[in-house]
């Protein structure tokens, strides 16, 4: 406990790390995952079919496979992130950092879309049927009635899929991103003493984190439930 | 088509409209993988040298056996641990001793929410790393066991709470004992719900002992960085890995599914929470009256 207390900044950036790569594959991977949701459920036979295969694939893959291709095989057919290169502090946005916000937003947004699909399902037919009745296109069926609702009912399987999100970003370590796995690995090599201590530091940091999204997806499903 | 929640079954303009659609979204699909074919052509990643490792009988021999086959006995070994130790804390978060819930609370939390590799690291520099293969292997096993096991303790709480209550009150009628209510009747009819989602976890847990490629172990992943490392041909090894563990995986979704049919009929699948979002450990459970 005491080498990550005395190298707090190291860890505080790693952390850096770890909540910019959630965030951006996050915001990425839920507008990705929604589009391919519409796809999944739309009229459309052609599209609907497209979008399973990808999920089936995506889903069936583990995310170190797709990080592989991104970070390995990619550049030899010309997936190249040499062009970004963004620096804040000590955070490090590179080409290794690129490439796994990629391989996290294809891996996550798989699992978006399913989720959204079982929200989608989740509301009832009359709502829509009503939506309906009164004249509304497909478009507005949609985005006024359809989807407000599932997104509501979407809200705990998301969050399921965030918090896995979440817990995934450590496998970017493996592949060189400063991650907080990268920098326990790099103490519990430094400080083979305190091993235990510096597992249960970077532990209970990723048990906090992951308890706060769980109480904000609890507060929002609250304010949101209807009767 | 059958009734959707998103919109009416189409007429005939719809339906013109809707083969427009097809036609145009076909011809991008077309021109997307043609254009991704192509371009594995253009880099020259078609070519028949970095694809004969997969026709030469030592190498298919050598992915089939050291890679395929140990990441699946990697996979069920930890996921038969884990059903031992899921079962243990699972049936001990339903506890009406204190005592007992509370700890196997806090375990089946703390896992559920620690990644799996920072805890097959811990377990890799502190037992595994002197051991060679076989440390690596087991230090992916015993990570897998206690990750896989606390979302497994979760899957049988939620499995045993859902056998209708009528059975633990006329069990407790005819005058059970708390373990006699638990063993007899209550875990058997769980188990039949419950074996759906324990064959998903399979699922994950097979996805995950690739993770074992952190720490050296044994399985597809590490046999695929050999030959990539030798042969320059990434393009081709990661589709032919990806293309197993899909295969596998689409097997255990589809053994899971046949299950679920034919012992849960069309009851929904049983749904776990996320982590924290569960009433967790707080009260005694409400069938299981005291």
């Amino acid at each position: 406990m005491e080498v990550v207390f005395d190298n707090r900044d190291l860890v505080a950036w790693a952390f850096a790390h770890t909540l910019a790569i959630f965030l951006i594959s996050g915001v990425l991977s839920l507008l990705f995952g929604t589009l391919l949701a519409a796809m999944r459920v739309g009229p459309v036979a052609v599209l609907s079919r497209a979008a399973a295969v990808y999920v089936a694939i995506v889903r069936n893959t583990p995310l170190l496979i797709v990080l592989i291709f991104f970070r390995t095989a990619g550049p030899k057919v010309g997936i190249q992130f040499n062009w970004v290169d963004i620096v804040v502090g000590d955070l490090r946005m590179n080409n290794y950092f690129a490439a796994a916000v990629a391989a996290m937003t294809v891996y996550t947004s798989s699992f978006v879309c399913e989720a959204i699909r079982s929200g989608v399902n989740a509301v009832a037919l009359g709502q829509a049927e009503a939506a309906r009745a009164i004249g509304l296109p497909f478009s507005g069926v949609m985005t006024q009635v359809v989807l407000p609702q599932a997104f509501r009912a979407t809200v705990p399987p998301l969050v399921s899929v965030l918090i896995a999100m979440l817990k995934n970003t450590t496998v970017v370590g493996v592949f060189g991103v400063a991650e907080a796995f990268f920098r326990m690995r790099g103490f519990t090599n430094d400080f083979p003493g305190d091993r235990i201590g510096i597992f249960l530091a970077f532990a209970l940091i990723f048990v906090v984190l992951v308890e706060l999204l769980s109480f904000a997806a609890h507060r929002l499903e609250r304010r949101w439930r209807i009767a | 088509m059958a009734a959707s929640v998103l919109f009416d079954s189409p007429g005939p303009r719809t339906i013109a409209r809707h083969r427009v659609y097809t036609v145009v979204t076909m011809v991008a699909l077309a021109g997307v993988l043609a254009f991704m074919v192509y371009r594995l052509y253009l880099e020259e990643q078609l070519e028949y040298d970095k694809w004969e490792p997969f026709l030469t009988p030592r190498y298919i021999s050598t992915l089939l056996i050291d890679g395929l086959f140990t990441t699946l006995q990697m996979a069920f070994t930890s996921i038969i641990f884990a059903v031992v130790f899921g079962l243990v804390f699972g049936v001990g978060k339903l506890s009406d001793t204190p005592w007992i819930r509370w700890p196997c609370w806090a375990v089946v939390e703390f896992f559920r929410a620690v990644p799996v590799l920072l805890l097959m690291i811990l377990v890799f520099y502190s037992w595994g790393i002197s051991r060679g293969d076989s440390g690596a292997y087991w230090s992916v096993v015993v990570a897998l066991t206690v990750y896989n096991g606390a979302v497994l303790a979760e899957v049988f709480r939620a499995g045993i709470l859902a056998v209708p209550s009528g059975q633990a009150e006329a069990a407790y009628a005819i005058g059970m004992r708390k373990s006699q209510v638990m063993n007899i009747v209550l875990l058997p009819q769980a188990v039949k719900i419950m074996l759906p989602a324990i064959i998903s976890q399979c699922v994950v847990a097979l996805k995950d002992t690739s993770l074992g490629y952190a720490v050296a172990a044994p399985g597809l992943s590490t046999v695929g960085e050999g030959i990539y490392l030798r042969f320059a041909n990434q393009i081709p090894t990661v589709i032919v890995i990806a293309a197993m563990y899909i295969t596998v995986n689409l097997i255990l979704t589809w053994i899971a599914t046949w299950v679920q049919k034919k012992f849960v009929g069309e009851k929904k699948p049983l749904e776990v929470t996320a982590v924290g979002l569960a009433d967790a450990g707080g009260g005694a459970p409400a069938n299981l009256p005291h």
